[in-house]
């Protein structure tokens, strides 16, 4: 079927690079394409590296603090975004789809500009503000998505007997958006874990993190132990997936 | 007499596994206006479907004016469809709706234009032709799908519930605006309905199917007063059945026994010995007082509830043994069954001939 | 709509709000105005109110690097969209059952880094690489290709890289379109491409422009895939800001291209806008 053959080789030509560079992380060859023996040596390698322990370790930081902040606002202001109308709803509306699209390079320069202006000193805490500011319109995306079947009338309900808006949001909303929260979570850990653009920008020289570390070691050509390493994250990365998929096609 | 122009003959169709058409066997006359009548799932909407080569059937052959076309596609054929979604293209005007399938056929643009407008003018649209489909009302919406269908002269108009999603005023006029258009156009029209008043007011000949099956194929008339079985009977119009014992046959006189009492009636068709009798609500004649009931057969009860329904009040009478009877008598201002009291005993006849005796298969 | 809110939501509101308007909205404000300065000796802007970063962009030598990196990033678009398109409308009209899986392998590559993925392409694409060694054992060629480090690699390494982004908002498109309106297409005499061309594309035009936008935008600012596959490095609009802000410090000059970008990425947005309004089948009556 000719459908079924574009598809494949679509799917081929989309996870070939990748299938290959994980194959050749466990090849014993340093540069060349011939495959020399199976070896961990590029994995262990990595693990005796300590500014890339250091880096992957910021890296985990920041992915954590930012995405458990974006989701916290994001989700909170998702609930009030569904179930209220107030001043400026449609500007709050249209801020967070246009900062889905925004080039990350305009996001960049334009937290750079505020941050240089404020003076405030690049490092932790301008990363973390750079990516809980592009994380959390993503998960206010995937927690509307989820809460788009809700039924209004429950809460009104729940009011009519009585319930505070605490308890509303603790015992109604909350289980019912769990899913999406994890969802938004992994997504915005994700997203953290793998920019680039942003925060090249905003980010101080003390602090290094792990995509612009290997940023710098790309340039300098394919070493093995990039290899593992991307191997490393795409597995990760892949895992992340899988288990957000599982989590928001769950339905109610 | 019309010549066939359409024959399904021995159509079967099934969904994985599931039967949904046995065995269909129906000749469409031309220029006649036929519906299909059933419960949702009996099958009519697949009969138009195949016919209008948006499915093919798993055995069978349809032909149309004496050819074959199982093998045409539905771009091919002759028909054309009016959805009950309507499925008017939400990114084309008015206009560009109607004149897809002459656009399709590729008729010069000076043509188009000619046809669209009359196609405009027949559904009374004509100044809405510039607005897109989601500007206008279900009614609206409604003349749109239709013309975009007889723009193209079909052989066969094919209606699937077309009417459902219309409000009942509307839906009532809709009718009547179908049945002149299709009277106008001479075009063969297939409708398909659930409701069998719309059925009995449209129709030249009603196709009464259930699970797959055809149960009766006639006139509005032949299938009201003459319903081949009890499904038909119960479907259209409304029915008290009797099962009874069928005692004896002579002459062409029936005497069937029904729980305590025994009923003589004419009957010229072939009995079981287990058969049903049918007498419509609107056959039955109240009266008060036993001498006033004119004939030898009747029931006997207590009235249990009156319903006032504007043309009609339907009295519902409880016999002794519990069941319930219901009748239907016309209203007006002199009509003695606005008196009549909750509990008061009541005879029920009807004029001998006006039942129905059936088989009970 | 519940009207009345209590302390709760507008604690929520205002936090959003409050986190948006200051790192997102300002921060562009700020952009907006220091492209209408100057660069200073000594400091970053001098605050006069000047046309001349814009002017200077229509100066031929900046012209034509955001000519050429346009054209890098419209080629991109055009061959992303060609791949995709019929890749999605596949995936679109699966039978239910496999489509959330093969949906699943789509996501997997559009949530890994991008800057992973363009890296793997290196041993693909390099003269030793596997893709020569290919086609060198085929017979198809008698020298390896030379496709590091040209206009080539970057060509390949974007439309890799941004597929994914194209793929999935056509496919989300697809998916919505009432496949009733195809059969009544057809009912009407539409062949098989007509139905394509007449009511599939059109009706998945706001899916093809909001993969345009997610294509489009990024192949002008990834600066990272021409550095890392070399060829066309002061080709593209990013490596061009990036440059002005961090090497040369001129960040009038730098934001009034980011403006640019702005510019661009707003008229996307309209365009969508005005594609959804027209194939919107929700009544206004």
């Amino acid at each position: 079927m000719m459908r079924k053959l574009y598809a494949s080789f679509i799917y081929f030509l989309l996870y070939i690079p990748i299938v290959i560079l994980i194959i050749y992380s466990f090849n014993a060859s340093k540069y060349s394409i011939a495959w020399k023996g199976f070896t961990l040596e590029w994995y262990y390698k990595l693990l005796q590296n300590d500014s890339l322990i250091e880096a992957t370790l910021n890296t985990l930081h920041i992915a954590f603090t930012s995405a458990f902040s974006a989701t916290l606002i994001g989700a909170l202001g998702a609930i009030a975004l569904y179930r209220f109308d107030f001043f400026g709803k449609k500007f709050l509306h249209s801020l967070i789809y246009i900062l889905i699209m925004s080039p990350e390079i305009v996001m960049g320069i334009s937290l750079l500009m505020l941050f240089i202006f404020i003076t405030m000193p690049l490092g932790f805490w301008t990363l973390f503000i750079a990516h809980v500011t592009f994380s959390v319109p993503f998960v206010i995306v995937t927690v509307l998505a989820r809460m788009s079947g809700f039924d209004l009338s429950i809460i009104e309900a729940a009011k009519d007997l009585g319930a505070s808006e605490w308890i509303i949001f603790k015992s109604i909303i909350l289980p019912n958006i769990i899913p999406a929260l994890i969802a938004g979570f992994l997504l915005s850990f994700t997203l953290s874990l793998d920019d680039v653009i942003i925060s090249f920008f905003v980010t101080g020289p003390d602090y290094e993190i792990l995509p612009l570390k290997i940023y710098s070691m790309v340039r300098l050509g394919v070493k093995p132990e990039i290899n593992a390493l991307s191997a490393v994250m795409f597995v990760f990365t892949l895992f992340m997936v899988i288990l957000s998929q599982i989590l928001i096609k769950e339905k109610k | 007499m019309s010549k066939i122009l359409l024959s399904l003959n021995n159509i079967s169709k099934n969904f994985d596994k599931i039967e949904v058409l046995k065995n269909i066997n129906l000749d469409i006359y031309d220029g006649e206006f036929l519906t299909l009548l059933g419960p949702s799932g009996c099958g009519k909407t697949t009969i138009l479907r195949l016919i209008g080569g948006l499915e093919s059937p798993t055995s069978g052959e349809i032909f149309m004016n004496g050819k074959n076309i199982n093998n045409v596609s539905a771009e091919h054929r002759e028909t054309n469809t009016v959805f009950q979604s309507y499925a008017l293209f939400p990114h084309m005007s008015v206009y560009d709706n109607i004149a897809f399938g002459l656009k399709m056929k590729k008729m010069p643009k000076e043509s188009i234009a000619i046809e669209v407008k009359k196609a405009l003018e027949m559904v009374k649209l004509f100044k809405h032709k510039e607005k897109k489909p989601n500007e206008l009302s279900g009614g609206q919406q409604q003349r749109v799908a239709i013309a975009r269908a007889i723009v193209n002269k079909p052989l066969i108009l094919l209606l699937d519930e077309s009417l459902s999603a219309l409000d009942y005023k509307l839906r009532k006029e809709m009718q009547i605006e179908l049945k002149i258009l299709q009277r106008q156009l001479g075009i063969t029209f297939l409708f398909v309905t659930h409701d069998q008043e719309e059925a009995l007011s449209m129709s030249d000949r009603i196709v009464v199917m259930n699970k797959g099956k055809i149960e009766q194929i006639g006139t509005p008339k032949e299938v009201y007063e003459e319903p081949k079985n009890l499904f038909v009977a119960k479907f259209i119009g409304e029915a008290n059945t009797f099962v009874s014992t069928l005692l004896e046959l002579k002459d062409s006189r029936a005497k069937i026994q029904y729980k305590e009492s025994v009923f003589d009636l004419k009957c010229t068709k072939e009995l079981t010995k287990e058969c049903i009798m049918i007498i419509r609500p609107e056959d039955f004649r109240v009266e008060r007082n036993l001498e006033d009931v004119k004939s030898k057969n009747y029931f006997a009860g207590k009235l249990k509830d009156l319903i006032y329904k504007g043309t009609t009040i339907d009295l519902l009478i409880e016999t002794d043994d519990g069941e319930m009877l219901r009748a239907s008598e016309f209203y007006n201002e002199d009509s003695d069954a606005l008196g009549y009291m909750i509990g008061q005993p009541l005879y029920l006849y009807w004029v001998e001939g006006w039942e129905t005796l059936l088989c009970n298969e | 709509m519940n009207k009345k809110m209590g302390i709760f939501a507008k604690i929520s509101i205002s936090l959003l709000a409050f986190w948006l308007i200051i790192f997102a909205f300002l921060p562009n404000i700020l952009v907006l105005f220091s492209s209408f300065m100057s660069k200073g000796e000594t400091e970053f802007l001098l605050f006069d109110f000047t046309f001349s970063n814009y002017v200077k962009i229509a100066d031929t030598l900046y012209f034509s690097i955001f000519l050429g990196s346009f054209k890098i990033a419209i080629i991109t678009t055009v061959t992303t969209l060609v791949f995709a398109y019929p890749f999605a409308f596949i995936l679109a009209t699966a039978s239910k059952k496999y489509r959330a899986l093969l949906l699943l392998f789509v996501i997997i590559p559009f949530w890994t880094s991008s800057l992973v993925r363009t890296y793997a392409l290196i041993a693909i694409l390099k003269t030793k690489g596997l893709l020569n060694a290919l086609l060198l054992w085929i017979g198809f060629i008698d020298t390896p290709l030379e496709i590091m480090y040209t206009q080539s690699a970057v060509y390949i390494g974007m439309t890799y890289t941004l597929l994914p982004f194209m793929i999935l908002p056509i496919y989300a498109s697809i998916e919505k379109i009432d496949m009733r309106l195809v059969e009544a297409a057809k009912d009407l005499g539409a062949s098989t491409f007509s139905q394509f061309t007449k009511i599939i594309i059109p009706l998945s035009l706001p899916g093809i422009i909001a993969g345009s936008t997610l294509v489009f935008l990024p192949s002008l600012g990834m600066f990272f895939i021409a550095d890392i596959l070399g060829g066309a490095k002061d080709l593209i609009i990013g490596s061009f800001i990036r440059n002005q802000f961090l090497t040369f410090r001129d960040w009038p000059f730098g934001s009034s291209a980011a403006i640019m970008l702005t510019f661009i990425m707003f008229f996307m947005i309209y365009l969508y806008s005005r594609a959804s309004a027209n194939i919107s089948q929700k009544s206004t009556l």
